[in-house]
């Protein structure tokens, strides 16, 4: 299979979603019928970083992870991959991936993905403002005569 | 004679109870919560994460919170958790370049694009103890302004342009893994900053300090230290391509030392690299110039015999849960084992005095 990006955004989106975020939205859906391909379980990645931020990679330490796979009535297969140790979580990310596959797809981008992409905005906006107004304004003190 | 002991199970038991009650405290005091450790005692839960090695602020509040506040311990925990989950696999190497930074200082340039970004930190504090947060936690909510659009580059990049400092050779080579693998010394640069990565803040410090105090001459700049978030990326193979699996704070600190140059090299800056989970920065700048020292062979410096840049010394004395393990296992029951020293010495005592008593009364 090749690169799908969009696809590999809303996984992404997903994945760093807060939990209780994405259930406050996904609560107004009807959850479809599905079996499991492998039901949800708690694992880890190891994180590496760069030597240098730029050099050979090093393994930094680990991170919690939980991941799923379904599979719809008709057949389409979802996949979850969600940080944290949430395992319904992961069941509503596979989920949502699986229903993004199918025409259901415009329905939950409009109610539950477009809103967690407006509130990882937001969130990321309002750290990055506060950041900013702790930036230096050097000012140069003029001293003596000319 | 060998006579096994069995008993204190009662004794355990109860010592147990007693600890699950002395970490409640007084009950007349509202219990604290797992989220009010996490949120409020954030530091705390940083160092408990980096050197637990494992990700997870909730289970890193957790653990502190069971180990009434001793971080070794709560370390501990997070170590034995951690081994219990399978690994879903290696990350691709996180882009610290594209990190989005709540703190970005330089020491080294004053002016540099990005600018100097302070973030929430102790510096400038006056060190003062506030009776406030004694009495009430209510606090103003901090000043915001529009926030810089372009991305804020590495301080390096920089000096890289007037190849004035020594450039990391880049690669895709899968690093060791001192979890999976025992560590093999000497080691390589990616092992040495693994063990770094986890070792413990104190015994990391200590190590970084004993060098700027003159054991090994390690003049280091704070080049950059940079803290926030960036993505984690992982290739899924049921997919065929990668995701990013989630979000995580780091702080990364980047040293610039000074380098006398070699008969390959001409003179330059040389780097040091410390990167660590959370706003950790106490530790992320010790581990560059405990990083940094450790390269002397590479660099070919000379070895003035400093601890610090005894890689094996380092390295096997900066894992906190070895050196507590086998710190405290000598006070567990060694009774059988210390029953023949007390043989030995009895007997030592009676050969030396029958010996004694025999030069005294010749026959």
């Amino acid at each position: 299979m090749t690169d799908d990006p969009a696809r590999k955004e809303w996984m992404g989106l997903l994945a760093k979603a807060k939990p209780d975020a994405l259930e406050g939205l996904w609560t107004r859906q009807r959850a479809p019928r599905f079996t499991w391909l492998r039901a949800p379980e708690i694992g880890a990645a190891m994180v590496r970083g760069r030597i240098g931020g730029t050099g050979a990679p090093f393994n930094l330490g680990e991170m919690t992870v939980t991941r799923c796979s379904l599979q719809l009535d008709d057949g389409t297969v979802g996949h979850g991959y969600v940080q944290g140790r949430n395992k319904p979580h992961a069941e509503r990310a596979a989920l949502i991936d699986a229903l993004m596959q199918t025409g259901a797809a415009e329905g939950i981008e409009a109610d539950v993905l477009s809103p967690l992409r407006a509130q990882a905005l937001a969130r990321g906006k309002q750290r990055a403002s506060k950041a900013a107004a702790t930036k230096v304004e050097f000012f140069t003190l003029v001293r003596g005569e000319d | 004679m060998y006579v096994a002991v069995k008993g204190g199970e009662r004794a355990i038991d109860n010592a147990h109870a007693w600890l699950a009650e002395e970490r409640r405290g007084d009950t007349a005091v509202p219990e604290m919560s797992v989220a009010q450790i996490r949120e409020q005692l954030k530091l705390a839960v940083n160092r408990v994460m980096t050197e637990g090695s494992l990700y997870d602020p909730d289970l890193a509040a957790l653990a502190i919170k069971q180990a009434r506040g001793d971080l070794i311990e709560a370390i501990f925990l997070i170590r034995a958790y951690r081994t219990t989950l399978p690994r879903f696999g290696g990350t691709r190497p996180i882009k610290t370049a594209e990190m989005a930074c709540i703190r970005r200082i330089s020491a080294t340039f004053k002016d540099a694009p990005g600018g100097q970004v302070l973030g929430p930190t102790f510096d400038y504090t006056h060190r003062l103890l506030d009776f406030k947060l004694a009495a009430d936690g209510e606090v103003p909510p901090a000043p915001t302004t529009v926030p810089r659009q372009e991305p804020t580059p590495h301080i390096t990049g920089f000096l890289n342009r007037e190849g004035l400092i020594q450039q990391e050779p880049p690669s895709d080579e899968t690093p060791p893994d001192l979890t999976r693998a025992p560590m093999e010394l000497p080691g390589s640069r990616a092992l040495r900053l693994q063990a770094l990565a986890r070792g413990d803040e104190g015994f990391v410090l200590g190590m970084a300090y004993s060098t700027q105090r003159g054991y090994a001459r390690n003049h280091a700049f704070v080049g950059e230290l940079r803290i926030g978030t960036v993505a984690v990326e992982m290739d899924i193979p049921e997919l065929g391509f990668a995701i990013d699996i989630g979000e995580i704070e780091v702080t990364e600190c980047e040293t610039v030392n000074q380098f006398a140059g070699s008969k390959t090299e001409p003179p330059q800056f040389t780097r040091g690299y410390g990167l660590v989970f959370g706003q950790t920065e106490r530790k992320a700048i010790s581990m560059a110039l405990v990083d940094r020292t450790l390269r002397w062979r590479e660099l070919g410096e000379g070895n003035v015999g400093a601890p610090a840049q005894d890689e094996e010394f380092v390295l096997y004395h900066s894992d906190n849960i070895q050196a507590t393990g086998f710190l405290e296992h000598i006070k567990l029951p060694h009774y059988v084992d210390f029953q023949s020293e007390l043989e030995l010495v009895r007997k030592l005592r009676r050969d030396a005095s029958g010996a004694q008593e025999a030069a005294e009364c010749p026959l």
